[in-house]
């Protein structure tokens, strides 16, 4: 006698021992940028909508049939559970198919997966959220989380660092939020343009512009490792405590539940543990080249 | 949901021939009733060995087996590029040079004297170049012959518009999935395995063989460390070096491998 | 495991038996218990003489045994010696596999997509059979390994399907070692060379090889209902201390040892604190380098290895569109596809990867499931085609 439900999949995450995806349509698209697009996404069975919950900074597998999964966070609120919202840059080869996908078209989604940003942790705190390039997509929902419960939350600030002006999405979505009561958006280009009207340099060269209390500060950070690297110092520069920085971090990933080891970060699977961690228990390895 | 079909456009493909043994077109052909599932979903314009001759038709999918030797080739391949969207090389010959680009290391014309009634009817070239010295190259597929089922993925991935899947890994990966006891640890052998690509499903080893290394150079090959294991197998260096300088010697990592072997093993 | 065991975790009744209470068996009846076996539903793999080493594979009876074959193992170099005179059955060290590929599959299909003319998709599930399968001859060393494959397949918050099937489908045979080979140091690991209740993964039953025979004894319901059916004798104070003075030899025939800095010096590794934190300070030490001179990053270390877990994903689709395929196989951290992400190569270097390999093998396997990832095996040491022993290694790392 073995304990293992052989029928079909209902939830391909819950315990023993679903593997296959649930069926998911693709409700719209929509070109974000060069090679950046979002997929909104809708489950298509009533059982798996109404089982699906996920935290702001998780993430989903994507599955494009005949050509394989490829880890994506969702970017939506949580709030909006039946719509999941994930946004793409065109990378690699899975990516490069999904993108050829239209409104109508079916996909699988495995998910949702690992632990997500510190809401609970970051209540009655000031909040840093500091992104750089696509790092922006999986903190988008944490705003919108915060944005919506502002009232439980201290000053928020959203600092977003792109290469060239050309490369920020949701410039109307940041213009929105810098909009709210006791929010500050700050973005920065290190090649800017006519039109960029913020700063013109790395992402760190807006601490100036950002208020920082020790203590009271929790900080979100997405991005690339060497951007990540940077800020870090300047938040630690700051007195900001390991405790109180949280990342998002990045590994390759096929089984997404801690099974298949591609994701090891030291101890760490990235995919159950993190994605985000707190640098408290990372730094030993944060930074390290080839780890 | 709208209705969609699943089936995509389909595709043009053209299968050509330069400097080579045939065998990869052979694998190919040997794919059976797949090649009739393949004739299926794409439109087979040229492949003379298995019937249809348009060597000039335009096509999405150029598939070109055999180095270039001739300076006929040169001018062959250049228009083969232009008329299309993909260029594939099929097999070692296409892109690693092959058997015949050994002459490289000899004095081709001295062969050709001596082997040649009338050597002033042959024109070739002074030395034998994969495709990819000669035009842009979008993928290769390895090894003497082709796997036919590598020749296949990477059609249903160019159908399914992404670019087929690379398989760079050492070949002791596949060997040992497949249980094969090794045959360089267990009798000595001096096999290529640790720096060869993937790809054949450790043919040669899992039947007792040491692999020859005709996929060419896996990713992150160290061959240095590998020449001295041969040596140590009793392997001198001119016969190491040979190990490198064979089937797919004008691969750059086995080309530089085979010039430093006896350097990287005294 | 088989229908005794099934209420509950693995094993439960498993290896409980106490050391006295072993019994003799004759060496020619050991046919015997493989008969009861197979005619109780059971397919034998077992240890037998394939292309030059001693590999497990489906056994059809006692007579496939490698009787009086011996092995001789150095880093990188594995050879056979046949000795007509010789009656033993297990006179030789572990061969480069035995139980990893029964429980996880080299490769396998997880599940399958099929696409119908409108673009729909259905996703269906695939398992293995629940095929049952007695293992003759299992070292303690694969013991611990598989009970460390156990922890992280099945302990964790999302279980394996497939290998919790394949896992419940075995009935152990352990046999103690009583010829570790040069490579060996699972005394040191604190895995073997005994089979040991309580220790490692639980066991149905217990052999200990004697010149004239065996002492048998059982771990569990099920393998004691087996033994009740062996034409056994009470085994007499010369026959248990012949045992005990080989088990003793077998310890003392082993030289190598992983280093065990500070206060846990000298102690079993996996029971103390052994090399944890140890290797991932030191990260940026210059070995790594020089070990990466050596390492062809072949990933063998990481094939035979019978505690490396890692999987990869292949997605294979069929011509004609409407059918896909997922399977896993066997991966390695050696491959630049292992830390791939998004055009980025995160250990793109040998130094990287062996590093990886070594520091998650000794040191954050420790955080990870509670002890070292290493079982003393020396499996990676003798099928590493550049001989790079991972003792050696160790200890200039961590002198």
């Amino acid at each position: 006698m073995i304990d293992i439900d052989d029928s079909l999949p209902e939830t391909p995450s819950r315990r023993h021992p679903v593997r296959s995806p649930w069926l998911a349509e693709i409700v719209e698209r929509r070109e974000e940028a060069r090679d950046i697009f979002t997929l909104r996404l809708r489950l298509c069975r009533e059982a798996a909508r109404s089982r699906y919950r996920f935290q702001p900074g998780q993430f989903n597998m994507l599955y494009l049939f005949g050509v394989g999964e490829v880890p994506i966070s969702i970017v939506s609120d949580p709030e909006d559970e039946a719509l999941l919202d994930h946004t793409i840059r065109v990378v690699g080869r899975v990516t490069r198919g999904l993108a050829q996908l239209r409104a109508g078209d079916r996909l699988g989604i495995r998910g949702p997966f690992g632990r997500g940003w510190p809401v609970q942790a970051a209540e009655g705190r000031d909040v840093m959220v500091i992104t750089g390039g696509l790092g922006c997509a999986p903190s988008v929902s944490v705003i919108d989380y915060i944005a919506r419960r502002r009232e439980r939350f201290g000053h928020l600030t959203i600092m977003q660092g792109v290469k060239h002006h050309h490369d920020l999405l949701w410039r109307e979505r940041y213009e929105a939020w810098g909009r709210q009561p006791g929010t500050t958006v700050l973005l920065a280009a290190d090649q800017g343009g006519p039109v960029w009207p913020w700063h013109v340099g790395p992402v760190t060269g807006l601490f100036d512009q950002a208020p920082v209390s020790p203590g009271r500060t929790v900080a979100m950070l997405c991005g690339p490792e060497g951007m990540m690297q940077a800020v870090v110092r300047e938040l630690r520069a700051r007195g900001v405590a390991d405790r109180d920085i949280w990342l998002s971090m990045e590994r390759n990933m096929h089984c997404a539940v801690g099974l298949c080891g591609h994701c090891q970060f030291g101890p760490h699977f990235v995919c159950r543990n993190g994605p985000v961690f707190p640098l408290a228990e990372i730094a030993d390895l944060f930074g390290v080249r080839g780890i | 949901m709208n209705p969609r079909p699943p089936a995509a456009p389909r595709l043009r493909v053209a299968v050509h021939k330069f400097t080579s043994c045939d065998g990869c077109q052979l694998a190919f052909l040997n794919l059976g009733e797949q090649l009739l599932e393949l004739a299926e979903r794409v439109d087979l314009v040229h492949f003379a060995e298995a019937g249809p001759v348009d060597p000039d038709a335009a096509v999405d999918i150029a598939f070109v087996e055999g180095s270039i030797s001739t300076p006929e080739e040169v001018e062959r391949i250049g228009r083969i590029r232009r008329a299309s969207r993909y260029l594939i090389t099929l097999g070692a010959c296409a892109t690693a040079g092959g058997i015949q680009a050994l002459r490289n290391f000899a004095d081709g014309d001295a062969w050709l004297r001596s082997l040649y009634a009338r050597p002033e009817t042959i024109r070739s070239l002074a030395t034998v170049t994969p495709i990819a010295r000669h035009v842009k190259v979008d993928w290769e597929l390895w090894g003497c012959p082709v796997s036919g089922r590598q020749v296949l993925a990477a059609i249903t991935s160019l159908l399914a518009g992404v670019t087929p899947r690379a398989e760079e890994d050492k070949l002791c990966l596949a060997c040992k999935r497949g249980q094969a006891v090794c045959v360089m640890v267990a009798r000595g052998e001096p096999c290529m395995g640790p720096v060869t690509r993937t790809g054949c499903g450790a043919l040669c080893p899992r039947f007792g063989r040491a692999c020859y290394g005709c996929y060419g150079p896996a990713e992150n090959v160290n061959t240095r460390s590998h020449s001295r294991c041969l040596a140590g197998l009793g392997l001198a260096p001119e016969a190491v070096r040979a190990r490198y300088h064979f089937i797919t010697s004008q691969a750059p990592a086995f080309l530089a491998a085979g010039n430093s072997a006896q350097d990287d093993v005294t | 495991m088989n229908d005794d065991t099934t209420q509950g975790k693995r094993g439960e009744d498993k290896g409980a038996a106490e050391d006295g209470a072993a019994v003799f068996l004759e060496r020619d009846a050991l046919q015997t218990l493989l008969a009861l076996l197979q005619s109780g539903g059971y397919r034998l793999v077992g240890p037998q003489v394939r292309d030059g080493a001693i590999v497990y594979e489906t056994l059809g009876g006692a007579e496939q045994l490698p009787r009086g074959w011996h092995d001789e193992q150095a880093p990188g170099r594995y050879r056979l010696h046949y000795d007509p005179a010789s009656p033993r059955l297990f006179a030789w060290a572990n061969g480069p596999q035995a139980l990893k590929p029964l429980v996880f599959a080299p490769r396998e299909l997880l599940w399958e997509a099929h696409r119908d003319e409108t673009g729909n998709l259905r996703f269906q599930d695939c398992l293995p059979s629940g095929e049952r399968i007695a293992v003759i001859g299992v070292r303690a060393c694969d013991l611990a390994a598989l009970a460390l494959q156990d922890a992280h397949f099945l302990e964790g918050p999302f279980p394996d399907a497939a290998y919790h099937r394949r896992r419940t489908g075995l009935f152990l045979v352990a046999v103690d070692c009583s010829h570790p080979a040069e490579t060996c140091f699972c005394a040191a690991t604190g895995d073997g060379p005994r089979v040991e209740a309580g220790k490692g993964a639980a066991w149905d039953l217990r052999l200990q090889e004697l010149e004239a025979g065996f002492l048998v004894e059982a771990g569990s319901r099920a393998g004691a209902a087996y033994l009740a059916r062996l034409p056994a004798r009470a085994a007499t104070e010369a026959e248990r201390a012949a045992a005990l003075a080989q088990a003793q030899a077998a310890v003392a025939r082993q030289t190598r040892r992983l280093p065990a800095p500070g206060p846990s010096a000298g102690a079993p590794c996996h029971d103390a604190a052994g090399l944890a934190g140890a290797l991932t300070a030191r990260h940026d030490h210059p070995h790594w380098h020089d070990v990466a001179q050596r390492c062809l990053a072949c990933g063998n270390c990481t094939a035979v290895c019978p505690t490396c877990f890692c999987a990869g994903d292949e997605e294979v689709p069929d011509l004609a569109g409407t059918a896909s395929r997922h399977y896993r196989q066997w991966d390695s951290c050696f491959t630049a596809a292992h830390s791939y992400i998004h055009g980025i190569v995160i250990r793109a270097e040998t130094r990287h990867r062996y590093r990886q390999w070594l520091t998650h093998k000794l040191d954050t396997w420790h955080a990870q499931y509670g002890r070292s990832g290493c079982v003393g095996c020396g499996r990676c040491i003798t099928w590493c085609p550049a001989g790079i022993d991972l003792t050696a290694e160790a200890e200039a790392l961590v002198p």
